[in-house]
């Protein structure tokens, strides 16, 4: 399988939308690309399995190295092993139902669904890259439609968040940059600096190097993941976003964070990993019971669900914070999840904001009597969060306080512990707020004459439904197809430990 | 017999499918047809497999498929079936099904009959997956889908937000047991390496008793139990759950998933007798909760609050035996209890049926001639919860009181005190509702009806288990044969007691029984009958009433402090951290502002300034002062 098809896709569905006339061709190319990227990611999966059946056991599959620019030895190196596959999954599963849900959108509708393609196209590129340069090109491409998103379709204090989301990002970039740059400089493969990933794992950066190098690798993509304190840009980047945008950013965008933490950090730097894995787990397990305790008083539905993204994404930090099989996996499995999770979050906020105009808990009610299925939706949602069985998040969560748990010292105990716990603030603040909002009389009389759902935001819910149910009910598949991938990590960890 | 097991879980799941998919398009006919068929023919199935079960005493594993496998962590989905398996597989579906009829009559009127059920199929479902895993974590997931049935059941009329308040509680308050639950099974796991049931048990031959792993482990397993099971202090849900449906309450909270936390303790006994201090723990919960709930539904006027408390206090009861040891009668108890509690609250269910929806006792009495059936049948419910000798109550509590007898003089005389008072409120509750003169208002006056047969059949049935059910365990000196603790002797062995005085104390035992029964009649007759009662109450009695003020201290407690912890960090994310990324915001900002005024545009003053750092630089290298 030629992986560049997933970033020429979006790519020729971005520049297919400008030659477009009319929202309704825009959209029709947009559902065709994003619908495209879905199959592509499928038979990703399907071929994926196939090369492994027959006994392919190579760590990178599909590989291919085409050097752009042979003075700093920059290779477009690409290829992926199950964890990219998972990601990109996410990214096509997401960006498929943010196409549906944005079906009617009116204004500068080229504009808005070219850089949501745009931005697809970032992510897929940074999932598959083997070379850090090359990853940290597409992190850029990533980011700055977002900016626009924001801007642009936002509401509320628009200019504000959208400023500071890029401004943070950017920074965030910025350290990411310092420390591949150290990567580069400190390695030598033939005697030539290198930044491609797997002839990186191969050699030993010095240890002073990792140590140097690893907090601005690591933090930079926190910030992405909202690592605890770097994470304000997350609740006003979420709510001034459009819809769409916020299922992106919170979906996919938040992931490139937690993905380049595993894959570059903590990969490449496995020394560096062990020796701050305290402070990484004091911060993520601050993250968690912060996040869940400032949910808890939100009145906004979008800033109820920023900030318990902010909680849930510190259990993918604490997952790769803890360094076992197990909780890695739970990581990579929590991306997944709560990406789905997210995304189906937002996109239930949406509808029922274009529908009731206002998104204070207080003010809805009773939405469940007069639209079910987008009431339906929104609960299913919070129980997804909650950690229900049957949805990912038990599944995903469950891992990763099994990992957690399998450290066993005993300060790590008490951060898994207080971890766990956060399991009871997360059902207060969602029952809470499907209480009020969903369910109850119903406050308003204007909202006795709204409308349910229509097909394609039934469409756009089902798809992201059946993801999570797919992993909550036999989540084998998942974690079959990501543990080969975390083990290489986990065994580039454990030498790292021989080492010392 | 292997084959069938699958199937057991799968029907009611395909209930809800077929339920959930087809919702309103369907007529309420159809939807129960569906609905009881599945569960009628898991019963069907049940009775196969606890027939099989019958003559041996091998467990039977069925393996469905790998669910999940990372790094060391490995989980499968199977299902073990053995002698405690297939009791509450009889009990679930059995009763189950009882209340699936009775719901079609029940429910019939209510737009949302399907829904209501497609979650009950649903509930059965997660509870047959809790009492069938062979591993915790199996058994986590269907602990953790009853508690969602539970709570999509208490607020099934989502309409009413004290209903939804409710139903928060009891997710909320469940939540912090499971919290518990988890982290024992996360240390069972560290500990063995293993959540499997018999592997778990294999390795327990080199532990000793009083471990000290094992006893935390057991307290965070018995944590999870208290919330499932409403022990004190996790118990406030559950009166509060009384929001939901009638049949729910019977189903849910009385008769199946609140004794999913005893089950959970028989099923782990094995490792809980090895930790003596785990077990006196339970045995003093249990106490109080029997005891403390029992005096709370003394002076509650809400039929169904009466119910609740009623089960609390069994529910300690139960446990109470686990403690003392005696695994065998704290499952007897939970199946005479899925009996009689379950034919009481279908026998509530069916007076407020009759009474247009009142609920309140004092606007009731003189029922017995209006619904007959109901009467007879919620008598026997009543006689056989306040252990009327030879009804299936009285076997269950005279077996749990002697075990109680042989540990702790204390805790015996304790309950022997909640049999009375038991009785007490149960026949309070009768008189009230079924003697005197009617007290409601003459339009539901006008109303009074028997139920249809939909809802008095099951009414019958349980009334024969209740009475009945006793008979598999009835002890030696009344001529019968303890089949029930033998069927359970191979899962969990109770401690045998025999002394010399055994038969006399039996006898004694009855005889103070019949006793205090008469006696008892003769004080509610005198009290309650004849539409003499107090129905404000005031000083000690208020705060029975109002359940100890449990939900005020705890409001006080925790629910205040957290919300503040809540809004304290909210502001300290918004002035703190935020304001610092503004901040730092700001500074650049104000940094540009005033260097900005270095940008003269005089060439005179970029010369200067280009001299003086000239200067500055050659100071500074020749003076080597870098």
């Amino acid at each position: 399988m030629n992986l560049s098809l997933l970033i020429l896709v979006p790519l020729l569905t971005a520049v297919a939308i400008l030659l477009c006339n009319g929202l309704k061709q825009v959209r029709s190319v947009a559902l065709l690309g994003s619908a495209v990227q879905l199959l592509l990611a499928l038979g990703l999966l399907y071929t994926y399995h196939q090369e492994r059946e027959t006994g392919n056991t190579a760590q990178m599959l599909f590989e291919f190295n085409y050097t752009w620019f042979a003075n700093l030895n920059i290779n477009y190196h690409i290829g992926v092993d199950g964890i990219s596959i998972a990601m990109i999954l996410l990214t096509s599963f997401v960006v498929i139902s943010g196409v549906l849900v944005s079906w009617s959108m009116e204004m500068l509708n080229k504009e808005f669904f070219f850089l949501l393609m745009f931005l697809s196209m970032g992510a897929y590129g940074f999932f598959i890259s083997l070379d850090v340069f090359t990853l940290f090109f597409f992190l850029e491409v990533a980011v700055i439609p977002k900016f626009l998103l924001i801007g642009i379709w936002g509401s509320g204090k628009k200019e504000y968040s959208a400023m500071k989301l890029a401004l943070m990002l950017m920074g965030g970039s910025a350290l990411v940059f310092v420390g591949l740059c150290g990567l580069y400089f400190n390695s030598s493969i033939n005697g030539a600096h290198s930044f491609d990933i797997l002839a990186l794992s191969k050699t030993h950066i010095p240890l002073n190097a990792q140590m140097l190098f690893f907090p601005f690798a690591f933090i930079g993509f926190g910030i992405f993941t909202a690592l605890f304190p770097f994470h304000t840009w997350v609740p006003d980047g979420h709510s001034s976003a459009p819809t769409a945008a916020s299922m992106f950013l919170a979906g996919i965008s938040m992931k490139l964070g937690g993905y380049g933490c595993l894959r570059v950090a903590v990969y490449l730097m496995p020394d560096a990993a062990h020796a701050y894995s305290g402070i990484i787990i004091l911060l993520s397990t601050i993250a968690i019971i912060y996040g869940a305790f400032a949910t808890m008083m939100q009145t906004d539905l979008k800033y109820i669900n920023a900030y318990s993204s902010i909680s849930h994404c510190g259990f993918v930090i604490l997952g790769i914070g803890m360094l076992t099989p197990t909780s890695i996996t739970g990581a990579v499995l929590q991306m997944v999840s709560h990406g789905l999770m997210t995304a189906l979050f937002f996109a239930a906020i949406g509808m029922i904001y274009t529908r009731t105009h206002t998104r204070i808990v207080a003010q809805l009610g009773g939405l469940l009597k007069v639209m079910p299925f987008i009431a339906s939706v929104f609960i299913i949602s919070g129980l997804c969060s909650l950690g229900l069985p049957g949805f990912s998040g038990f599944v995903a969560e469950m891992t990763v306080f099994m990992g957690a748990w399998q450290n066993p010292d005993t300060m790590y105990r008490i951060a898994t512990i207080l971890a766990c716990a956060s399991i009871v603030v997360t059902a207060v603040y969602i029952l809470r707020a499907a209480g009020k909002a969903v369910m109850g009389p119903i406050n308003d009389d204007r909202f006795t004459s709204l409308s349910d759902a229509v097909w394609n935001e039934k469409l756009a819910a089902v798809i992201l439904i059946s993801g999570i149910v797919a992993i909550g009910v036999v989540p084998f598949w998942l974690s079959n197809l990501v543990t080969p991938g975390t083990e290489q990590i986990i065994l580039q960890t454990g030498q790292a430990l021989l080492l010392k | 017999m292997e084959q069938f097991i699958p199937l057991i879980p799968l029907m009611p799941l395909i209930g809800f499918a077929v339920l959930g998919l087809a919702g309103n398009n369907i007529s309420k006919l159809m939807a129960a047809i569906i609905g009881c068929t599945a569960i009628a023919v898991s019963f069907v199935f049940s009775l196969l497999v606890f027939n099989a079960q019958l003559g041996t005493e091998e467990s039977v594993t069925v393996t469905m498929f790998n669910w999940f496998e990372a790094g060391s962590f490995k989980v499968e989905l199977a299902f073990l079936v053995d002698h405690l398996t297939s009791i509450f597989l009889l009990i679930v579906t059995g009763v189950g099904l009882l209340i699936h009829i009775y719901s079609s009559g029940y429910m019939h009127d209510d737009i949302a009959h399907n829904r209501f059920f497609t979650y009950l199929n649903l509930f059965i479902f997660f509870m047959l997956l809790l009492v069938m895993g062979n591993n915790y974590l199996v058994m986590f997931i269907g602990w953790e889908g009853v508690g969602l049935c539970s709570y999509l059941l208490i607020g099934f009329w989502h309409k009413v937000d004290a209903y939804n308040k409710a139903a928060n509680k009891a997710f909320i308050m469940n939540r912090i047991g499971d919290l518990g639950l988890l982290l024992g099974i996360f240390l069972l796991y560290t500990k063995f390496g293993t959540l499997n049931f018999i592997d778990i048990k294999s390795h327990l031959a080199e532990i000793q008793v009083g471990d000290p792993t094992i006893v935390v482990a057991t307290l965070l397993l018995f944590i999870g139990a208290m919330g499932k099971s409403a022990q004190i202090p996790l118990h406030t849900w559950l009166p509060d759950a009384m929001a939901g449906p009638t049949p729910v309450s019977a189903l849910i909270h009385a008769a199946t998933m609140v004794t999913a936390g005893i089950y959970m303790v028989v099923r782990s006994n094995f490792i809980y007798s090895l930790a003596p201090f785990t077990l006196e723990f339970i045995a003093i919960i249990g106490l109080i909760t029997a005891f403390v709930a029992a005096t709370i539904a003394l002076f509650q006027n809400d039929i169904k609050k009466v119910l609740a408390y009623s089960t609390l206090s069994q529910l300690g009861y139960m446990f109470l035996a686990l403690g003392v040891g005696a695994y065998s009668s704290g499952v007897f108890h939970v199946m005479t209890h899925a009996f009689f509690k379950a034919l009481l609250f279908l026998g509530a269910g069916s007076v407020i049926h009759a009474m247009s929806g009142e609920q309140d006792l004092l606007k009731m009495g003189g029922l017995r001639k209006k619904i007959p059936l109901t009467f007879i049948t919620f008598l026997i419910g009543v006689l056989a919860i306040s252990g009327f000798p030879f009804t299936s109550g009285f076997v269950s509590k005279d077996e749990i009181l002697m075990s109680v007898f042989y540990h702790n003089k204390l805790y015996f005389y304790i309950a022997a005190a909640v049999a009375v008072i038991t009785a007490f409120y149960m026949m309070r509750l009768l008189m009230l509702a079924f003697f005197g003169t009617f007290r409601g208002t003459h339009e539901q006056e006008h109303h009074l009806h028997e139920s249809p047969a939909s809802m008095t059949m099951p009414l019958v049935v349980l009334a024969i288990l209740s009475m009945l059910g006793g008979l598999v365990q009835l002890p030696h000196i009344y001529g019968g044969k303890p089949i029930f603790e033998e069927f359970l002797n191979s899962i969990a062995p109770t401690l045998k007691h025999e002394d010399a005085s055994l038969a006399m104390k039996e006898w004694l035992m009855l005889g103070v029984t019949c006793l205090g029964l008469v006696v008892v009649y003769f004080l509610t007759k005198k009290f309650y009958a004849d539409d003499k009662f107090e129905g404000v109450y005031t000083g000690f009695k208020k705060t029975l009433a109002n359940n100890y003020y449990f939900d005020e201290i705890y409001n006080t407690l925790f629910t205040k402090p957290l919300n503040f912890i809540s809004q304290y960090y909210n502001a300290f994310d918004r002035l703190v951290i935020d304001g610092g990324v503004d901040g730092i915001g700001k500074l650049v900002n104000w940094g540009g502002d005033k260097l900005r005024y270095l940008q003269t545009g005089y060439t005179g003053f970029y010369l200067f300034a280009m001299v003086l750092s000239i200067a500055a630089f050659l100071i500074i290298s020749l003076f080597n002062l870098l």
